[in-house]
């Protein structure tokens, strides 16, 4: 074994002490730390993305999250059943009991994705925190990832766009899905549909850092009873559900 | 022949240098460019190209070759865009020298306007371009 560095160890003992001033009982910090990266920074695998819906707090009739993603990302109102729909409102009934629950379904951003999986071009692809995403510049639109999902969540761009934004862009003849406004979570923000259910009350989508134990969503998963949708497929889904 | 095709040849080459046949075009807001405009008029695409697999595969952003960073400099302040006219900055070269452009079948051509940036004092000249933008 190597000389021990003195030097080393003698920093680390002082940071530690450091640090330990700014934490007032363990697991509590006098101030959170930002989550946006640096510029130049990637995307770490130290971090899971996630949300946890509860559809007990989402409201019948409401569509503030969907109207809020086509606004952030640019997809028209679909018209059509062909047409891109990135997230949309679900109603089921358990038939025995006529029990109905209310509940926004998109990308469930898998640990284990079947779209990767299939991609031809690797054109499908999970990102290093765990938001699955589609790399358009090597799709070829052959749409086997969306016979692949489970949740129905992916959509082709059959029509040409016209209106581009300059976050996300979006074009004809590729495959796109919820990317979990990956774009706001670079900067330190919430995805669209969460600001958009927080501000009209609902605050039926938590988002969070599934990986952090002592983040708000790690904390909920772990004092409630949620379920993972199609759990029998063992995708481990990003997202998760409480109330159904 | 051949000694005839080399004379038609040279006398040609002046004509290929001359400033009338390069594009004259709006350069938009200009200024320093991140890298030495003649490095940038070879190699632009290679820079773009690498960017794009580090920004969309591993999440790098903030660097100083985004695509978002050219447009915002280069779009006319006429139509608050990189294409439209062979004077545009992106569209004016690329027809020059007959390459086709595809990242704006996805990516925006135009200058991000923030909405606050609306209201704020511009030119008058730049107002009224981005009114016809809006609209």
């Amino acid at each position: 074994m190597s000389k021990v560095n003195l030097d080393r160890r003698d920093f680390l003992g002082k940071a530690s002490v450091a640090l330990g001033g700014l934490a007032i009982a363990p697991g509590m910090m006098l101030f959170d730390f930002a989550q946006a990266r640096q510029p130049g920074e990637p995307a770490s695998s130290a971090v899971r993305w996630g949300m946890l819906i509860d559809t007990t707090r989402c409201e019948s009739g409401c569509d503030d999250c969907v109207t809020a993603c086509r606004k952030e990302n640019g997809w028209p109102e679909p018209q059509a059943a062909t047409d891109v729909q990135w997230i949309r409102k679900v109603e089921i009934k358990q038939i025995s009991t006529g029990r109905h629950v209310n509940l926004p379904m998109m990308c469930q951003h898998c640990a284990n994705p079947p779209c990767v999986d299939v991609c031809p071009t690797a054109a499908s692809f999970k990102r290093a925190d765990g938001i699955v995403l589609v790399d358009k510049h090597r799709c070829i639109g052959c749409r086997y990832c969306m016979m692949a999902c489970p949740y129905k969540a992916r959509s082709f761009v059959h029509e040409p766009v016209l209106d581009h934004d300059s976050d996300m862009p979006r074009g004809q003849g590729t495959v796109e899905s919820c990317t979990m406004c990956v774009h706001r979570v670079d900067r330190g923000e919430q995805p669209a549909c969460v600001e958009a259910c927080a501000k009209n009350g609902s605050r039926a989508i938590l988002f969070g850092d599934l990986n952090d134990p002592n983040s708000e969503i790690s904390l909920r998963i772990r004092s409630v009873t949620t379920t993972q949708l199609r759990a029998d497929l063992g995708l481990n889904t990003g997202i998760s559900f409480t109330g159904i | 022949m051949r000694a005839f095709l080399l004379i038609l040849l040279l006398a040609a080459v002046p004509a290929w240098a001359g400033d009338s046949i390069v594009p004259k075009l709006d350069i938009g807001r200009g200024g320093q460019c991140v890298e030495d405009p003649a490095f940038m008029r070879t190699n632009h695409m290679k820079l773009i190209m690498h960017q794009r697999d580090e920004t969309v595969r591993k999440g790098i952003r903030g660097s100083k070759y985004e695509l978002t960073n050219c447009v915002d400099c280069h779009a006319s302040k006429d139509n608050n865009s990189v294409l439209g006219s062979n004077r545009n900055f992106c569209q004016g070269c690329h027809v020059y020298a007959a390459v086709k452009i595809d990242c704006f079948e996805c990516h925006s051509s135009r200058r991000k306007i923030p909405p606050t940036a609306l209201a704020s004092a511009e030119p008058a000249s730049s107002k009224v371009a981005i009114t016809e933008v809006g609209k």
